[in-house]
């Protein structure tokens, strides 16, 4: 299908009657999809060489999050105890991590894109979001394995799929897939001008681990004092990444716990405490949201883009 | 005529910065020292080529030329002005900028095309030419990282005048790639340019100019000093007095070798 949509591309660039146009690729990330069989190639690029030179390879996309999850699960979990209160704890928090990992892993590698790939940028036209979209794409690729291990870690616990969980599970994907392009873009953008914006993510992606509901789960916040301060519980909420946090954990580790502890046997009962009112409508209203972003974004790339070639 | 690449008041201006922390900046603030300075690279140009046109890019070092040619290509965006150009654009400038050295030569060759607008099937069919012309031999399938400044550059070389386009540019690129390699360019860049294709040709060989273009446009300082005629402009850049001996070799076979020399 590229090869053929690619090949029309290139002969309706043939004639000469074609009209006088900027030289400029100004097209966005529409120029992108345009162009997918070169986004082919460079996440073939980046997946090559990532790993080149190591001797475990695409292994060591498993062991740092595995490393974290034990940590987790040791002293969260066993130490603190909260495994005793909270069924399925480990599926709980493995759900929210593959989620936390694929949004830290985006945005990190997207800001430093352009900024690798700056040999190419300096001197070849092309669109330049093509760097912070093949960087979410490998993201995705490097996260699927750890999605893998998930469901079957799910499965063997008793999950059963039900429609609102695989609708939750493809809203959170969304939001994070959206938000997560959003920033790398932006991110990615700045970071041609100031490398501090690297560093800055590599500051905030320190937080996302505790400003989601993944080593406690959402009710204990909810029942806390703080949690019952509406501002805070709003404000708690209007982080997409959140939101997204709890739609996985909706859509896998909700089904598992069903007559479990203080859970009812429907998964149709389980509410607030246990998880925000109307959660489905709060996803798609992120899922809007983080689309916004991205066209904001967008916009903002597109206008630090015109420097790119000089200051990079 | 139809016309191929037009420049209209285009102007694309430079900032240097002399300092790139809070501490240098608050110091040179202190001293009243100067945190920025900004220049006009190319500084409201405009021409208009038609399809079909060969023109010469000329100038001494720092006058624009790269920077312009840079705005043809679509690498940068004019500041004020436009630059507009009609059809693919390939060139031979920045040979193998998007060459990975871990990827092997062949994987190269396909990431190349795509970015200069290639279709896989069109890259497939050339395939074997661009190994031909390039002539890396058993090579092909290791990491380019690996290869002979030569092999890296003739890789790039023959990826870019294998692309279809509508325009072709050229960046002062003779100085890679022993001699009958050089030859073989030559040849080919004839073959573009009697086949219709716009050529713009940034050089400062004026013997090989003078082969190549039917027009020159200097350069000085960013503005457009001169369009017209070759010998007209290569006179104006004085660049007639160090030339004089090769014009007076009356054999083929020595004015191209002058012509190649001259580009190292």
């Amino acid at each position: 299908m590229t090869t053929q949509s690619d090949a029309a591309r290139a002969t309706s660039l043939q004639p000469p009657d074609a009209g006088l146009v900027s030289p400029f690729a100004g097209g966005g990330l529409l120029d992108v999809f345009r162009r997918r069989y070169l986004l082919r190639l460079l996440v073939q690029k980046e997946v090559r060489s990532r790993y080149q030179g190591s001797v475990l390879g695409l292994l060591w996309s498993y062991i740092q999050p595995m490393v974290r999850f034990c940590m987790y699960f040791f002293v969260i979990g066993l130490i603190l105890g909260v495994h005793k209160n909270v069924p399925n704890f480990a599926i709980h928090m493995f759900a929210a991590i593959v989620g936390v990992h694929f949004f830290t892993e985006t945005f990190s590698s997207g800001t430093r894109s352009i900024v690798k790939n700056k040999a190419i940028v300096r001197k070849m036209a092309m669109p330049r979001e093509m760097f912070p979209v093949s960087a979410v794409i490998v993201s995705a690729i490097n996260t699927y394995p750890q999605l893998m291990i998930l469901f079957v870690a799910a499965v063997a616990t008793g999950w059963r799929p039900d429609p609102g969980a695989l609708l939750a599970g493809i809203l959170g994907v969304a939001i994070i897939t959206l938000l997560g392009t959003a920033l790398a873009l932006l991110f990615a953008g700045m970071n041609v001008f100031f490398r501090d914006f690297q560093n800055i993510v590599a500051t905030f992606t320190l937080f996302t681990h505790w400003i989601v509901p993944m080593i406690y789960p959402f009710e204990k916040l909810a029942t806390s004092s703080l949690g019952q301060n509406p501002w805070f519980y709003t404000a708690y909420l209007s982080n997409p990444l959140t939101v997204a946090v709890l739609l996985l954990q909706r859509a896998v580790w909700l089904p598992t716990v069903l007559g479990k502890g203080s859970f009812p046997t429907d998964v149709n009962e389980i509410g607030y405490p246990n998880l925000p009112n109307h959660l489905i409508l709060l996803g798609w209203l992120m899922v809007l949201v983080s689309f916004v972003i991205l066209v904001l974004c967008q916009l903002a790339f597109q206008r630090l883009e015109s420097k790119f070639a000089e200051r990079v | 005529m139809t016309l191929s690449i037009v420049a209209e008041h285009a102007s694309k201006q430079f900032t240097l910065r002399y300092h790139r922390t809070i501490k240098q900046i608050t110091i040179a603030a202190m001293r009243k020292q100067k945190i920025s300075d900004s220049f006009l690279a190319v500084n409201d140009v405009s021409f208009a080529i038609e399809q079909g046109e060969s023109v010469g890019l000329m100038g001494l070092n720092g006058s624009g030329k790269s920077t312009l040619l840079k705005l043809i290509n679509g690498v940068m965006k004019p500041d004020a002005g436009s630059v507009l150009t009609r059809g693919r654009i390939a060139g031979l400038i920045a040979t193998g900028a998007g060459f990975h050295p871990q990827l092997t030569g062949r994987d190269n060759v396909y990431l190349n095309a795509a970015i200069l607008g290639m279709s896989e099937a069109e890259t497939r069919r050339k395939f074997d030419q661009i190994v031909e012309f390039a002539d890396i031999g058993r090579f092909l399938d290791t990491p380019v990282g690996n290869y002979s400044s030569g092999m890296f550059s003739r890789l790039g070389f023959a990826v870019a005048v294998h692309t279809d386009s509508e325009i072709f540019l050229i960046d002062e690129v003779l100085a890679v790639g022993d001699k009958p390699f050089k030859q073989k360019c030559m040849e080919r860049m004839h073959e573009i340019r009697q086949s219709g294709r716009t050529m713009v040709y940034v050089s400062h060989a004026a013997a090989s100019v003078r082969r190549m273009c039917d027009r020159v446009l200097v350069l000085e300082k960013g503005v457009l000093g001169y369009d017209g005629p070759v010998d007209a402009g290569i006179r104006y850049l004085h660049y007639e007095d160090a030339e004089e001996d090769v014009n007076s070799e009356s054999s083929e076979e020595i004015e191209t070798d002058e012509e190649l020399g001259a580009d190292v």
